[in-house]
């Protein structure tokens, strides 16, 4: 976005700061990406009982260009792992990561030959849900707290901030 | 004795190395050369019907010698009973056994996994390659020798 | 003058459907050749779920074996550990006792109306009525609600033990329980109005994927596929294991043509058996011990275990060396909701087992994939990838 390099740093553009993470927290659109039982709760999440769609998340696009987190729901296989590289590659920006479940978090029971010991070695993970698998209650506990890290996401302070330190070492 | 372990040792006398029951279960080991005509046998047999092959199991018998073995399970719906074939490989070191996909259509994917798993050759089959494993894994997983975590 | 007719090149294309897709139930690969929208070639290629079950049994303690057989059939987590149990009890040679055997079968029953549920929703969502999902899953959650009454957790249990159960049922699960059976048939007819007649349900379904009963049972396929074909055999029935031959029901069987509308009449038909079967366990339902009265099996009772040595000694060697059954093979099968779910054990008499093969019944449906999809569309191909109802931890273990 263009405009906060006009506008500057003010009360401005931290009010569209806060105006865009709210934006960004409230229609956050999961990628398709239930790999094993923790995907089950997943769908349990978005059918009747724990609708999803309360918190705008239930436009699961199967495409990942199209999606903003990519909910790591089950075990994570070596076979496996290059086509998740891929598909999170394909996430435009800003795109979030949660690991759902024992053995997206670190591989769960699962301690063999073939699994990855959690998507944490090949992906930056935000929110880790524990759980075996975690109940639904916990996955929308988790999503909740995704989005109170998006909240407080500072896109434009950041950028100010690193202009502002780099003309310093440029002064100096 | 069950019907289909007499059957075996008046047809394939030479064939059948022994023949047991545990629990209920009749288990007749053969030896692995003339399988698919045992088991068209058992499978064309009126009386015996065994038209429907449940699995074929790998087994890693180390440290005893023969080492690799596969383990045939078939039912009847006719009589409603089971019977175990079990098979062991002639060599430790290259494991071979003839396929039997020609006779029961479900056992390709079968002897894909134990291919693939234990490492046991099926002579005939006509696409022997990896399933469960990505096509570069090096070793057979259920070898005993195999650690459980993997290289 | 004779015009010139150009050669037209045409020649097939590989497209490569999985394994991240919304239709493939999880993470299967199916690699398509199309002529055009006419499937020429279709292989499965598996193995994005493996994760060495079978390998990580050998290491540990039969009882440590359980989590980890629960997560082979994620829809059905008690139905495997019923297969697993029963096998280490036949090993063991015991029988359990008779309201564990009850307990068993209506855990089991309603695990099968759940996993039907699940399919039919999901199936249903692939080929276009995305209604029956929401309504199928107000049920699945009702039973949910009776699996966490039992032991905690919603999908995976962990209720059987070998010896027979790990406590007895809490209150109030009865009269959950009977509220469930009374009102699911009515419920049922909502899932029946919606599909079995409608005319687009039946153009997507009939005459695709057919196997006849011959075939059927040579590609090994058990359970609804095989009685959608025509196959009349359940193991329940025909093997009863567990006191199956207490109830009375009927099996349904398919269509002669075996195609996917026969498969979906079935399992709907399924549905209501298994109903009828709960309610027969909770009419029933006997009082008595819930696990074998065998120091060498169950566990000692807490207050043994904190004030006497030997109920210490007792508690700390079966948790350590857990169940021991004596060196032999033993092949055990039960009628799972997918079809013929085995386990062969092989015990070297150690309390670790030797070798544990798990026979699935998702993996071998899935051998005849092209069989089915050869000649028809690639939109058959969902249908057909439905029909089978797998689950691909089924499938790669």
């Amino acid at each position: 976005m263009g405009i906060e390099e006009k506008l500057g740093y003010n009360i401005l553009t931290t009010t569209l700061e806060k105006l865009v993470d709210w934006g960004r927290k409230s229609s956050l659109w999961p990628a398709t990406f239930g790999l094993a039982c923790c995907a089950i709760e997943m769908i349990c999440t978005a059918a009747n009982r724990w609708d999803i769609a309360r918190f705008g998340m239930e436009a699961f696009r199967a495409s990942p260009r199209q999606a903003d987190v990519i909910i790591i729901a089950g075990t994570v296989v070596k076979k496996m792992m290059p086509a998740i590289e891929r598909i999170y590659e394909q996430m435009t920006e800003p795109k979030w990561v949660i690991a759902m479940g024992a053995c997206a978090c670190s591989g769960g029971i699962f301690d063999s030959y073939a699994v990855v010991q959690g998507i944490d070695k090949y992906l930056p993970v935000d929110v880790y849900i524990p759980g075996c698998p975690p109940r639904p209650e916990g996955l929308l506990y988790g999503i909740l707290k995704l989005h109170e890290q998006i909240l407080k996401d500072p896109f434009i302070t950041r950028k100010y901030l690193e202009r502002l330190e780099a003309r310093k070492l440029e002064v100096a | 004795m069950h019907p289909a372990a007499d059957f075996l040792k008046a047809k394939f006398p030479a064939e059948v190395v022994e023949a047991g029951e545990y629990r209920g279960d009749t288990t007749v080991v053969v030896k692995p050369g003339r399988l698919v005509e045992i088991l068209t046998a058992l499978r064309d047999d009126e009386d015996l019907s065994f038209k429907y092959l449940s699995m074929i199991a790998a087994v890693d018998y180390h440290p005893a010698s023969p080492r690799f073995a596969a383990v045939y399970n078939l039912y009847s719906h006719k009589n409603h009973d089971r019977l175990t074939l079990k098979a062991f490989c002639d060599s430790d070191g290259a494991p071979v056994l003839p396929s039997v996909v020609k006779v029961f259509a479900t056992a390709d994917f079968h002897e894909r996994e134990a291919y693939d798993l234990m490492g046991i050759r099926f002579l005939g089959h006509p696409n022997l390659k990896r399933i469960l494993l990505p096509d570069d894994f090096a070793g057979h997983p259920l070898r005993k020798e195999f650690p459980q975590r993997g290289y | 003058m004779e015009q010139v007719k150009t050669m037209e090149r045409t020649e097939t294309m590989l497209l490569n459907v999985g394994p991240s897709h919304p239709s493939t139930h999880g993470v299967l690969r199916v690699l398509v050749e199309l002529d055009g929208e006419v499937i020429v070639r279709a292989e499965p290629d598996l193995g994005y779920l493996h994760r060495g079950i079978e390998k990580m049994c050998e290491g540990r303690t039969y009882h440590q074996c359980l989590p980890l057989m629960n997560r082979v059939d994620y829809l059905a987590g008690e139905a495997n550990n019923f297969g697993f149990c029963l096998a280490v009890e036949k090993l063991l040679d015991l029988e359990v006792p008779k309201r564990a055997q009850y307990i068993r079968v209506m855990l089991t029953e309603l695990t099968r109306i759940a996993s039907h549920l699940f399919w039919l929703g999901t199936h249903g969502h692939d080929l276009g009525a995305m209604t029956p999902l929401f309504y199928a899953f107000r049920e699945r959650e009702k039973i949910m609600d009776l699996c966490e009454m039992v032991s905690g957790a919603r999908m995976f249990p962990l209720y059987f033990r070998v010896g027979g159960l790990a406590a007895d049922l809490p209150e109030g699960f009865m009269e959950k329980a009977w509220e469930f059976v009374k009102t699911f048939p009515d419920l049922w007819k909502d899932y029946d109005n919606l599909l079995t007649q409608n005319i687009i349900w039946k153009q997507r379904t009939v005459g695709v994927g057919t196997l006849t009963a011959e075939e059927a049972m040579n590609w090994g396929w058990s359970g609804p596929m095989a009685r959608g074909s025509g196959v009349d055999w359940d193991l329940r029935r025909d093997n009863p294991y567990s006191s199956y031959e207490d109830f009375d029901f009927k099996v349904p069987l398919g269509t002669k043509e075996g195609d996917t509308y026969s498969r979906y009449l079935v399992r709907m038909q399924e549905m209501l058996q298994s109903n009828l079967i709960v309610r027969q366990v909770l009419e029933k339902l006997p009082a008595g011990p819930i696990k074998v009265d065998d120091p060498r099996l169950s566990l000692p009772p807490k207050e043994l275990v904190y004030t006497d040595i030997a109920g210490l000694i007792n508690h700390f060697k079966l948790i350590q060396e857990g169940v021991t059954p004596p060196a032999g093979e033993v092949y055990q099968c039960i009628e799972a909701p997918k079809g013929e779910f085995g386990v062969f054990i092989i015990s070297d008499g150690s309390g670790r087992p030797f070798r544990v093969k798990i026979r699935t019944p998702s993996y071998v449906v899935l051998n005849a994939t092209e069989k089915m999809c050869t000649g028809r569309m690639l939109a058959d191909l969902i249908a057909v990838i439905g029909t089978m109802d797998i689950v691909l931890a089924d499938v790669d273990r």
